[in-house]
């Protein structure tokens, strides 16, 4: 395998890792919180479809990217009502988020675009288009740092460097704000934070909308960025791999980082068998690689990275009085 | 303390959510541009109006009762099995194998035989979850959805590769043998001239899913093993304490439950398809979470949810066939009912709490014991 076609796999890894990267911290947020989002897919995919939807009817993408952030919200809003205003149990309300989303973009997107539940395909200014870095076609010739400036750092959409800015804001956040203390607190001990004054509804409402709204921006990646419109199921599981990657990375701004590449690495693989067949001279079959990802995940969640402990309150309702 | 009367508890609170459920679903059509009522004229007359209706109808009910009765006892565990799609996926399997490879001399053996196929199958996909929540603590929801996903690519696997019969360019294995299809509902209600459930895929299968509800209650309410499922899932240090072990009880209530959500396959893929094929499951394992959660748990009450949910996808197909409303509404619908059955529970019950604690009569004031009202 030469340079070329490493750093042309990196590049993918990193187009790849970007929804998860977002859904992933998406999900740190709320879980850091005590509440259990496994409704991340759900989110994607309903902030998939309005933002495509939306991207196509008006031609801007900017506006897509709002719109699939309000449809996330709106569901982040069911879940905070669920789970928090009415101590629903979270797993179910996440399930049902889910299902939600399946149902009512395919429903929705047949009776408004009539093309079989997917959104008319996007061009131009209603996609996220790559960036060029400045001095990346200067830089291009010179050996090694050259392509790997030109192929693997420059070229990407904007998304992609804002999920990277994304990951030491949140750190900065969780762990150098009194907010970020204060939401950590509520995960492992509301009853603190009750005591001290502070509105345990308040803050998981809080966690519960920047959950929504990072959803919602992977979602716009995934219809307006990654592929040029929506189409059904789109997300295919990239919620509950991000998810996966949330306990890989022990519920850690940094380490969800690492997680969601290593994830995107498999993904980016996994599409690229003609490579594989290539290094270990024999062929794996697509659908074994398909499950690598699923598979890995299992493998880490049995235990083979040391434990991994969820925040102590996490999917238990908080109630004041008994 | 019971605030609500049973009869509330068991009729009204499911009820209720099932009308939210229902009028939410009846917005949703309006919103683009049908006629709700209509609509469920439609799906009565599609489901419910003709007996050919009633065998599709039974038909899915058979899956979901099997899918429900899953997620039921994992619920008594208090474990969430979300794995009953995969679980039954590979159900298929185990009886796909048992029919092609197992030459039987007639359909009530291979009926038998195929369910345990089925049984051992979903229960060994279940297995694994079940062992890493009880030894190592990995999350069963996790899990559970991570195996779905390798099920699915595992059955693409083995679908276009070893199953596949030679020369078909389709993903499926070959026809079973004549000697192991199950008689449908055709065969066994009709006689003489009439004929009844002509063409419907409702067959046998759905007697035994009779009997799994009534295995499970038995298993449930009248044995030792039964017990102690329920006190593990209302108190797991209390079950610890009266010496009821955990690890035990995780794993044998997930392997009940992916054995049932297995045993779905001798209705649709023994008796329907009468060959495995890709996505034989077709969301199953998912509806037994809503079957479940409105049926509380109880098998009687799996068994009317799986009915209801059985009309629900019959009609709706029959929706998507003559009208624009595509078949994802049903999922719509589904939602709806594990939100407000599942997670919006209290919203339903808060209200109907005070309702019932208003409506009780004050304690005598001569009464020496103190008043047991409005506390809890």
């Amino acid at each position: 395998m030469d340079l070329l076609t490493l750093l042309q796999l990196l590049d993918s890894t990193l187009r790849l890792a970007t929804p998860l990267l977002l859904a992933c911290l998406a999900g740190l947020f709320s879980e850091r919180a005590g509440i259990f989002d496994i409704g991340l897919e759900g989110k994607m995919l309903a902030a998939a479809f309005l933002s495509a939807a939306i991207a196509a009817v008006t031609g801007s993408v900017w506006l897509g990217l709002l719109a699939g952030i309000f449809a996330s919200l709106l569901l982040s809003a069911i879940h905070g009502l669920a789970s928090i205003t009415f101590r629903g149990n979270q797993l179910i309300s996440g399930v049902a988020i889910n299902f939600l989303a399946a149902g009512l973009t395919v429903v929705i997107a047949q009776s408004w675009f009539a093309e079989g539940g997917r959104t008319p395909q996007l061009a131009g200014a209603a996609r996220f288009n790559p960036i060029t870095l400045p001095g990346a076609e200067a830089l291009r010739d010179v050996p090694v740092l050259g392509p790997i400036y030109y192929e693997l750092i420059s070229g990407h959409t904007i998304i992609v460097y804002l999920a990277l800015l994304i990951v030491p804001i949140t750190a900065w956040v969780l762990f150098s704000t009194r907010f970020g203390l204060r939401l950590r607190a509520v995960g492992e001990n509301p009853a603190a934070v009750d005591t001290a004054g502070i509105s345990v509804v308040g803050l998981r409402f809080a966690a519960v909308a920047i959950c929504g709204v990072l959803c919602g921006i992977a979602g716009a990646y995934l219809a307006t960025a990654l592929q040029a419109g929506f189409t059904k199921d789109m997300s295919a599981g990239r919620g509950y791999i991000a998810l996966a990657a949330l306990i890989f990375a022990k519920w850690r701004p940094v380490y969800c980082l690492w997680a969601c590449l290593l994830f995107g690495f498999l993904q980016a693989i996994a599409l690229r068998s003609d490579l594989i067949e290539r290094v270990l001279q024999f062929n794996i079959q697509s659908q074994l690689l398909d499950a690598l990802p699923y598979i890995l995940t299992v493998v880490i969640l049995a235990g083979f990275v040391g434990k991994a402990i969820p925040p102590r309150a996490g999917g238990e309702p908080y109630v004041k009085e008994r | 303390m019971d605030v609500m009367p049973k009869w509330a508890e068991v009729i009204l609170v499911p009820l209720i959510s099932l009308l939210l459920a229902a009028v939410l679903s009846a917005l949703v059509i309006l919103a683009i541009g049908e006629n709700p009522w209509d609509a469920l004229k439609l799906m009565v007359d599609g489901a419910l109006g003709s007996t050919y209706g009633w065998g599709y109808t039974l038909y899915y009910a058979t899956n979901f009762i099997f899918t429900g009765l899953a997620v039921a006892i994992a619920f008594h565990a208090r474990m969430f099995n979300i794995g009953g799609e995969g679980q039954a996926v590979l159900g298929g399997l185990g009886v796909a194998l048992v029919c092609l490879y197992i030459p039987f001399p007639h359909w009530s053996l291979a009926l038998i035989t195929a369910s345990v196929g089925a049984a051992l199958f979903g229960a060994a996909w279940a297995f694994i979850p079940a062992i890493l929540q009880a030894k190592r603590g990995s999350h069963i929801v996790i899990t559970t959805i991570m195996f779905n996903f390798i099920a699915a690519a595992l059955l693409n696997y083995l679908l276009v590769g070893a199953l596949k019969p030679a020369g078909s360019m389709e993903p499926a294995t070959g026809k079973f043998p004549e000697t192991t299809h199950l008689p449908s509902f055709q065969d066994m209600f009709s006689f003489g001239e009439a004929t009844l459930f002509r063409g419907a895929p409702a067959n046998i299968s759905f007697f035994v899913a009779i009997a799994a509800c009534i295995a499970l209650w038995a298993l449930i309410w009248r044995t030792r093993l039964g017990y102690e499922i329920r006190a593990y899932g209302h108190s797991e240090s209390a079950a610890k304490y009266a010496g009821i072990s955990p690890t035990k009880i995780i794993v044998v209530s997930l392997l009940i439950s992916g054995g049932l959500a297995g045993m779905m396959a001798i209705n649709n893929v023994q008796g329907e398809a009468e060959r495995l094929v890709l996505n034989a499951v077709e969301g199953a394992g998912f509806i037994g979470i809503a079957v479940a959660l409105m049926g509380r748990s109880h098998p009687l009450g799996v068994f009317l949810a799986a009915i209801l949910f059985g009309f629900l996808y019959q009609g709706g197909a029959e929706l998507a066939l003559w009208t624009s409303i595509p078949r994802e509404l049903i999922v719509v619908i589904q939602a709806l009912v594990i939100l407000f059955t599942g997670a919006l529970d209290n919203m339903v019950r808060m209200p109907l709490e005070r309702f019932f604690l208003s409506r009780r009569k004050p304690p005598k004031p001569d009464a020496k014991s103190t008043p047991a009202v409005g506390t809890n």
